[in-house]
């Protein structure tokens, strides 16, 4: 057993190089003085240079936000992480308590940052190992053997996804569009969707591979990101804020289906 | 023309009934078939009403006596704990009361002492069962089963002290005393082979392991053992995030020596000055 070593040397000692505030004079940022270097930085390339330690274009910014503002965000508070923010809204709960619940729920399975990191994991295995389109459809049915789902690939209720075309289009303009992790992610869409398990690449599929061919690992992408839903959430805060308290799809008793024990006495 | 068919939520937990004057009012609510204010309240006990939150059903008297010595077990994990420290980190900052609560439930849902690492003994405990050799082969060698998730990879094998050097005194009593309300499942294996699984895992059985075993004998399910986990641990926090609000920041560790920068650039040109402003 190891015992308390590891705690002993731990004990206020913190080593990083992450970063430190000088109280009074100056912040250190990833090796860089926040006031001096990066103050003409924008918000999301200091975030993008915190997660990753790397710098980046101007063009790769411009898709990573293009990816963020096309694909998540919504104010439609129907959605599930979104409609956190708007209970909380009708509940007069505070804007912070709100988002940061709701952005806690964005890290869901069946959308947002669980199903995003797995996206990215396909992509990238899928690249590796898929020389030649002769190889598609082996990897991929395996795959979904295993997994029972294809990360980036499927979409409930309908069979197309409205943000392909517009995040595409952008990527494009911006000359990302043609990596080899979305050549390949298209491709394998070309076999999914005319298989038997019709399965469409979905915006999160796309963005994964757009990611992909930046270099970003799953865990990079998870933390490039996880705030990505905020824009949708934060609106749905407000608008539940501006109508009247308890007034967002209030439900009467009647709308409770019990399927449970029959009434019965402790 | 038909009126559309309403959503509605489906549940076997819940049930209510209408006040006469206001369909948004309940007259009566029933938790999976008893009367929760006209029959329940004043007759039952907390962790009898927790137990058939979660069960759906009245518990025997030693289920009962178990959860109530669990949630006591693990109210405050005290306030080096580190989502009690989240907790306090709120307080004497003057943060919201949710917020000091959230900010316990993150670290305490972790895989170091949280919430997950009980849900991975849960799901050890489903896959060893009372076979050594099977917890043998799982501890000594222990493997996330997902290998791409929102957790971090462990670094220990669950339910046990990274850093302990034995088990710790008030574990073996928390183990000690809930064998003694119910001697015939997984609490007693733990206590029975110990020494045998600590020396597998390579480190002393901790709290999580106890508690594991423990929501094992009641039966829960994995996933509600790792919410009763975060849910039972929020007193501490509480009050631990209230008092250090009371006693302000200037009493509370900032770890002002504690912190190297080990790629520090050093003071630039931009002097700490207003002399320029307009």
């Amino acid at each position: 057993m190891k015992g308390p070593k590891t705690l002993i040397n731990a004990e206020d000692n913190w080593q990083t190089d992450m970063g430190a505030l000088f109280n009074g004079e100056r912040v250190v940022y990833r090796g860089k003085d926040l006031f001096d270097e990066l103050s003409d930085t924008s918000w999301f390339k200091l975030i993008m240079y915190g997660i990753t330690g790397r710098e980046f274009s101007d063009a790769q910014i411009q898709l990573f936000e293009a990816i963020q503002v096309i694909t998540v965000s919504y104010p439609e508070p129907r959605l599930w992480n979104n409609r956190v923010a708007s209970l909380a809204g009708s509940a007069r709960s505070t804007g912070i308590l709100a988002t940061s619940a709701a952005i806690a729920c964005s890290e869901a399975k069946i959308f947002g940052n669980q199903a995003n990191i797995v996206a990215l994991d396909f992509i990238r295995r899928a690249k590796l190992a898929i020389k030649d389109d002769d190889d598609i459809a082996d990897f991929v049915i395996n795959d979904l053997k295993d997994k029972r789902a294809i990360g980036g690939y499927g979409r409930p209720l309908i069979d197309n996804d409205e943000r392909i075309a517009p995040l595409l289009e952008r990527a494009k303009n911006l000359e990302l569009a043609t990596g080899p992790h979305v050549q390949l992610a298209f491709r394998i869409d070309e076999f999914l969707s005319k298989s038997r398990y019709k399965l469409i690449l979905n915006a999160s599929g796309l963005s994964a591979a757009l990611m992909a061919d930046q270099d970003f690992n799953y865990r990079e992408y998870y933390y490039a990101t996880m705030l990505a839903f905020s824009a949708g959430i934060i609106p749905c805060h407000i608008d539940a804020i501006n109508h009247k308290e308890g007034t967002f799809f209030p439900l009467t008793c009647h709308r409770l289906n019990y399927t449970g024990k029959d009434l019965r006495h402790w | 023309m038909t009126e559309k068919l309403k959503e509605k939520i489906t549940t076997k937990i819940w049930f209510e009934d209408e006040e006469a004057d206001n369909p948004f009012a309940a007259k009566t609510c029933y938790c999976s078939g008893y009367d929760v204010y006209g029959d329940l309240l004043g007759k039952i006990s907390w962790p009898e009403y927790i137990y058939l939150l979660f069960k759906l059903e009245k518990p025997q008297p030693w289920q009962a006596k178990l959860l109530e010595s669990i949630a006591i077990a693990i109210a405050n994990p005290g306030p080096r704990d580190l989502s009690v420290r989240g907790a306090m980190n709120g307080g004497v900052g003057g943060s919201t009361a949710a917020s000091c609560l959230m900010a316990a439930l993150a670290p305490g849902a972790g895989k170091n002492g949280g919430a997950r690492e009980v849900y991975q003994v849960m799901r050890l405990w489903q896959q060893c069962e009372f076979d050594l050799t099977l917890w043998k082969q799982k501890l000594s060698d222990y493997e996330d089963e997902q290998t791409v998730e929102v957790w971090p990879a462990s670094e220990h094998s669950p339910g046990f002290d990274p850093y302990g050097a034995s088990c710790s005194t008030p574990v073996m009593h928390t183990l000690n005393y809930l064998v003694s309300i119910y001697q015939d499942g997984a609490l007693a294996f733990l206590l029975k082979n110990r020494q045998q699984l600590e020396d597998y895992a390579d480190c002393p059985v901790g709290m999580t392991g106890v508690i594991a075993a423990a929501f094992t004998d009641l039966n829960f399910s994995d996933e509600q053992a790792e919410m009763l986990f975060l849910l039972l641990r929020l007193p501490g926090a509480a009050v631990h995030s209230l008092e250090q609000k009371k006693l302000g920041w200037r009493k509370y560790p900032f770890f002002g020596d504690g912190l190297t920068l080990t790629n520090d650039p050093g003071a630039t040109s931009i002097k700490n000055s207003t002399e320029n402003a307009p």
